[in-house]
């Protein structure tokens, strides 16, 4: 009866203590018509790729501001590979210089989003990375 | 019985080989209605009523998810293996949902073994209550011996939900209102068991106490052709009924004798029990007492008539979905509707007229009534 909905689950792995951030993001996906699981604080990768799977989500979107992500977002890539989710967009935000987006992204992570951007930026990218890759699947 | 197609025997089978991501994407299947959910369903179909489906409903925030959490972490210690279905309002304004009841259902240790699915309520084609308990069907059939399905108890759909379960917890908090609100969503209706969950709050006791007033003055309605004459506790007549082996105790009237033997294993006795879920604090108290009721289910025959029911229901809640997809997705309803729309506007057509022949395209006869 609907186009089929994009199924969003927003992680905060790691240490740090602030997920303002992460429920902006979770709130400005909600608002765009899409289902957002929030995970909460303090997540191993181990338990958002368990989440992922169960959850049955197109896309990960991860918010890291402790500087881990050289070794947070290879790890969870990796637990998504082996589950066999290779269909799932890694994506996220944080404070992230430039050249570790770009390595990342050549690891297979997609967009990354810094500090500052407008959630709208992430809203379009998540929808056209979905348009293209995923709304022709069931 | 229809033919599965190769992308559905494949997921079939690697749904019965266990695999946890084939049970996930069987139901996404059916929350977004993918051509052939049908058919898996139906060769599923015999695998499923081993489990105990237990709806757990009540207020936004009275600890549903951590109660479940740690009714979970029990169960699991003695090896069960237990789904989670949770419910959340999808926005009627953007069409989007904030899930986030897993933030109180995972643990440090991270136990993969609770399937733990989050679902919006949508706008689901067969409604909400049909698909939520088709994904507890998937659960059931995958092998979970339990079941829990979260529901926020405000709305009739869940109401609905929950009374899908073979038994349903209200969960209330002792914040005065909570009663009151309860009965005002006809939550007291559909209680197998009554839980006062934050029960490290003040008035906790009070709050207990007076849902037990509460239930005893329904309960006392149900009992008003007894005359009430001194000496009778009607509470201590309801639990001798309970109680296992005691239908050959004498009963000292006729009338007593005759509710006794027509009412004898209809009555179930709703508990009142207090706990800290975040504490994992009567947490075992409160198992006991599902299992009792299970096993109370089985042995009245209540579970079964239930299960009949469910299946005469199940078959009809799948034609409604069908004619509903045959009319607005695969037929012609919203063709003849734009057509018509001119008509209807101006006032030359009526919305009984247009309806008629939109049902009269279905077939023969179909537009009568
Ligand atoms: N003091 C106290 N707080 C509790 C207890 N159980 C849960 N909480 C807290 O109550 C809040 C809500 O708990 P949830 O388990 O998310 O409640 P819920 O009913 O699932 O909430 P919704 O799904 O949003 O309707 C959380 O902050 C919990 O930590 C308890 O026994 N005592
Ligand atoms: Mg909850």
């Amino acid at each position: 009866m609907s186009e089929r909905k994009i199924r969003v689950l927003v992680g905060k792995p790691g240490l740090d203590g602030h997920d303002r951030g992460a429920k902006v993001v979770a709130a400005a996906l909600r608002d765009a018509g899409m289902e957002v699981i929030y995970t909460g604080l303090h997540q191993t990768p181990e338990q958002i790729v368990n989440a992922a799977v169960q959850e049955d989500v197109d896309v990960v979107a991860l918010s890291i501001l402790s500087g881990a992500h050289m070794t947070l977002f290879p790890r969870v890539l990796k637990l998504l590979q082996e589950a066999g989710v290779d269909h799932v967009l890694l994506t996220g935000g944080g404070i992230i210089p430039s050249e570790d987006m770009e390595k990342l992204q050549v690891m297979g992570v997609g967009r990354l989003f810094g500090p500052g951007t407008s959630t709208s930026e992430a809203v379009d990218y998540i929808r056209e990375w979905f348009a293209e890759h995923r709304a022709a699947d069931e | 019985m229809t033919e599965l197609r190769p992308s559905e025997r494949e997921l079939l089978n690697a749904f019965q080989a266990g695999e946890a991501r084939a049970l996930a994407r069987a139901i996404s299947w059916v929350e977004n209605a993918r051509p052939g959910f049908e058919r898996l369903l139906s060769a599923l179909h015999d695998r499923v009523g081993r489990a105990q489906r237990i709806g757990i409903t009540g207020p936004p925030g009275a600890g549903k998810s951590t109660l479940i959490h740690a009714l979970a972490q029990v169960v699991r210690g003695n090896g069960e293996q237990v789904g989670v279905v949770a419910v959340d309002p999808t926005s009627p304004f953007t069409g989007g949902a904030l899930l986030g009841d897993r933030i109180r259902m995972t643990s440090a240790a991270g136990d993969d073994g609770v399937f733990i699915r989050s679902m919006a309520s949508r706008g689901s084609v067969g409604g909400l209550a049909t698909t939520s308990r088709e994904v507890a069907d998937l659960m059931d059939a995958f092998g979970f011996e339990r079941v829990f399905v979260e529901t926020v108890g405000v709305g009739q759909s869940e109401l609905e939900i929950a009374e899908a379960a073979d038994t349903t917890v209200v969960v209330l908090t002792p914040e005065s209102g909570d009663s009151i609100q309860a009965m005002k969503a006809g939550l007291m209706e559909i209680a197998d068991i009554i839980v006062v969950n934050k029960a490290d709050r003040p008035e906790a006791a009070r709050a207990a106490g007076e849902l037990k007033t509460i239930l005893r003055i329904r309960q006392g309605k149900a009992f008003d052709r007894i005359p009430a004459h001194h000496g009778v506790d009607l509470s201590e007549i309801t639990r001798r009924k309970l109680a296992p082996g005691s239908g050959g105790e004498p009963s000292s009237t006729a009338g007593e004798a005759a509710e006794a033997s027509g009412a004898e294993a209809k009555e179930w006795e709703i508990p009142v029990l207090l706990t800290v879920a975040q504490e994992g604090e009567g947490i075992d108290g409160l198992l006991a007492v599902l299992d009792a009721h299970f096993e109370w289910l089985g042995r009245s025959g209540v579970l079964e008539e239930r299960r009949r029911q469910r299946l005469l229901e199940r078959v009809r809640a799948v034609v409604d979905r069908g004619l509903r997809t045959r009319v607005w997705r695969e037929g012609d309803g919203e063709a003849i509707l734009e057509r018509a729309r001119a008509d209807l506007e101006s006032g030359r057509r009526t919305p009984y007229d247009v309806a008629g022949e939109i049902l009269g395209a279905l077939g023969p006869g179909s537009g009568k009534g």
